[in-house]
């Protein structure tokens, strides 16, 4: 059998790797990806959760359902966002966005 | 004396894992859309183990056919065929060390409460949760506020992102 | 048991068979179990793999027929009687070309995108069900069985964009766009449409689902079934939703520069697609292996079923031979403003009309109503919503016609 410590040091370890992702990438749809990699982190852990120590509790599901429903949507916003950013200034680095004023 | 259980439990998260390096590894952005995939399929997977196969499949149809399908979409929108290679890290160093650092306090804290380290579930799953989880989100005893909320949510993501997103005329 | 008795149950008792000559080597019955099943996978993806050779043939010859000529015939070639291998030497065909490599192609994502739509497209079948439950005659029945084939559908664009992004072609790029953005737009109608006997029958598991239909789904959701069908048939590429391989106009979309065997892949895949959703569409609305005579030999499930998705097959390929291609602005046109209302719309009625009449039959002189009773008053709302949307049309191209005259005699001054 499978320990639940295992499934959440996996899940600690997607996130960080994710973290890393969205700290270190300097282009827009790469830190977008870190922070999907992220939130499955979360909805593993969720679901680790769920089955090892509460099966009964529905609460877990429903949270879990709710993740993804906010970050699907904040995925398509947030590249709904970079879309509009790259046809006004044509680039994604986001050392490159630094100005407040077109 | 390792089982099967085991076993499976190592490939699928040899996926995730493997899938969420190749995303922060990749030179192209579009193998990093790849690789995130792969790490989608690993979680995916993982959810099958714990015996939650109704959200594996939501895994597979939203992150896989919606998100990832989104993200290399944009990719190919906003680089044209193949794209130059971009310098891809800056401040790796100080990323790094904060990120491992972060994980370092978690594992730490993992390790450290008993009740996880049992290795075994406790209780077993309802064989209609389905069911159950269906009827508690329409409920307005349980989920249903959440429920009626997030599709007002979906609304206002639809409509904001086609507007944002529309050309300038 | 005699020969009759032993095909009567025929996969039950190969498996018995085999189970125990594997355990007479010296298996353990763990890895003697897993043989077994490893055994019936490769069957049940070699079964569709071995169907699509007879089809391909007899889709050309039905097209051939359609278009007043004769279709593959064997004069002066070794194709068989009636060219019945003509297939086989497709394939020999295909698999003796040379493999010509565009330069500038991404190496490894161009060859893994043949490699998934292949993967892809055998992978539906494992929850397709052949026969009863506890015949041996389905690979595995998940209880989200319905759900995991639209699931899969969904990884199909992937091979699509990575095939067109791969090959460093703007056009093959543009033609993976189309056929994304299609595929896409009718997710949402087959989806809403594949609700309706979920809602129906309770569960999505697809022997639920088979169980439920003591009156097939599509008498009592006409209206559903076409949707789901229309959507199908987009999803599988089949004109006139044939964007993304449209001949004529963009030679083969987003597999220009594949050649030899990666665009047999693609072949073979769009071919096993299209079985693979007739026999969904027989499974979810024509009643699966329900038919006479089951009961005693549960062989005789895989036979109906495979008669029923075959009569669907047939239809697409009448599709194929007789329609033409749909502009992408219409076809996406015709996904969003009319099927997903409509699939929308045909949801709510089918759920209250059925609440409706369990309610009623239930306060009635007997306490579950009969499903005939509930299939008459569905396939009743089902034709009132029919008929209400042919109104709503007629009155929609009444006032385009009337706009179209007043723009032609609108007199320049």
């Amino acid at each position: 059998m499978v320990p639940l410590s295992w499934y959440l040091l996996l899940s600690a370890l997607l996130f960080a790797v994710g973290l890393y992702a969205v700290m270190a990438r300097r282009n827009l749809i790469g830190m977008l990806m870190g922070l999907e990699l992220m939130l499955n982190a979360i909805n593993l852990t969720l679901i680790a959760f769920w089955r090892y120590l509460h099966p009964y509790n529905l609460g877990f599901q429903a949270l879990v359902i709710f993740v993804l429903v906010v970050a699907a949507s904040e995925a398509a916003v947030g590249l709904a966002l970079i879309l509009a950013v790259f046809r006004l200034r044509e680039t994604e680095h986001v050392d490159e966005l630094n100005l407040l004023r077109w | 004396m390792v089982t099967v259980q085991q076993v499976v439990f190592a490939l699928f998260a040899l996926m995730t894992v493997g899938g969420a390096v190749g995303v922060v590894a990749a030179r192209k952005l579009f193998h990093a859309a790849l690789w995130m995939i792969l790490s989608f399929f690993g979680v995916a997977g993982l959810y099958i183990l714990l015996e939650a196969p109704f959200f594996a499949a939501l895994q597979l149809f939203i992150y896989i056919g919606g998100v990832a399908v989104l993200i290399v979409m944009a990719i190919m929108v906003t680089r044209g065929i193949m794209g130059p290679k971009e310098p891809v890290f800056t401040y790796a160093v100080g990323a790094a060390g904060t990120a491992f650092a972060f994980l370092v306090m978690l594992a730490l804290f993992i390790v450290n409460v008993p009740a996880w380290m049992g290795s075994a579930p406790t209780g077993e799953v309802a064989p209609d949760g389905m069911r159950q989880l269906g009827r508690a989100l329409v409920m307005p005893s349980a989920f249903l506020l959440p429920f009626e909320v997030a599709s007002v949510l979906l609304l206002a993501v639809l409509v904001g992102a086609l507007f944002i997103a529309r050309e300038k005329e | 048991m005699n020969v009759l008795q032993f095909v009567a149950n025929l996969f039950v008792n190969v498996g018995a068979w085999m189970g125990e000559v594997l355990h007479g080597w010296g298996l353990s019955p763990l890895w003697t179990a897993i043989v077994v099943k490893f055994l019936a996978g490769l069957v049940v993806a070699g079964g569709p793999l071995a169907a699509v050779l007879f089809l391909i043939w007899y889709a050309r010859k039905v097209i051939g027929r359609i278009q007043d000529r004769m279709g593959p015939t064997n004069d002066g070639t070794a194709a068989g009687p009636f060219a019945l291998l003509q297939a086989v030497a497709d394939a020999i065909k295909m698999l003796t070309k040379e493999f010509i490599f565009p330069h500038g192609r991404d190496k490894v994502v161009f060859l893994i995108a043949p490699v998934l739509v292949v993967a892809v497209a055998v992978a539906i079948w494992a929850v397709i069900p052949f026969g009863p439950p506890d015949a041996g005659m389905q690979f595995v029945d998940l209880n989200i069985g319905v759900f995991y084939v639209v699931a899969l559908a969904s990884l199909t664009f992937f091979s699509m964009l990575m095939a067109g992004w791969s090959s460093h072609n703007k056009y093959a790029n543009l033609g993976a766009f189309r056929a994304v953005s299609m595929i896409v737009s009718y997710e949402i109608p087959q989806m809403l449409a594949l609700l309706v006997p979920v809602m129906l029958a309770g569960t999505m598991g697809m022997q639920g689902l088979i169980n439920a239909q003591e009156v097939p789904f599509i008498v009592m959701a006409p209206i559903p079934a076409l949707i789901y069908f229309l959507a199908m048939t987009a999803e599988v590429g089949r004109l006139p939703f044939e964007q993304a391989e449209a001949d004529a106009e963009i030679v083969a979309g987003y597999f220009i520069e594949y050649s030899g065997m990666l665009f047999g892949a693609f072949y073979l895949a769009e071919f096993i697609n299209n079985l693979s959703a007739s026999f969904v569409f027989s499974v979810l609305f024509l009643g699966g292996w329900r038919g006479p005579w089951v009961e005693q030999a549960p062989i005789l499930g895989l036979v109906w079923l495979s008669l029923k998705a075959f009569l669907v097959f047939s239809v697409l390929t009448f599709f194929w031979g007789a329609m033409p291609r749909l502009r992408i602005d219409h076809i996406l046109g015709f996904s969003w403003k009319f099927l997903t209302p409509l699939a929308l719309v045909m949801l709510m009625v089918t759920a209250l009309v059925d609440k409706i009449v369990q309610i009623v039959g239930e306060r009635g002189p007997s306490p579950s109503v009969s499903p005939w009773t509930r299939a008459g008053w569905l396939f009743l709302a089902n034709a009132i919503v029919a008929l209400v949307t042919a109104w709503v049309l007629y009155q929609v191209e009444k006032r385009q016609r009337a706009q179209r005259e007043a723009r032609r005699f609108a007199v320049v001054r």
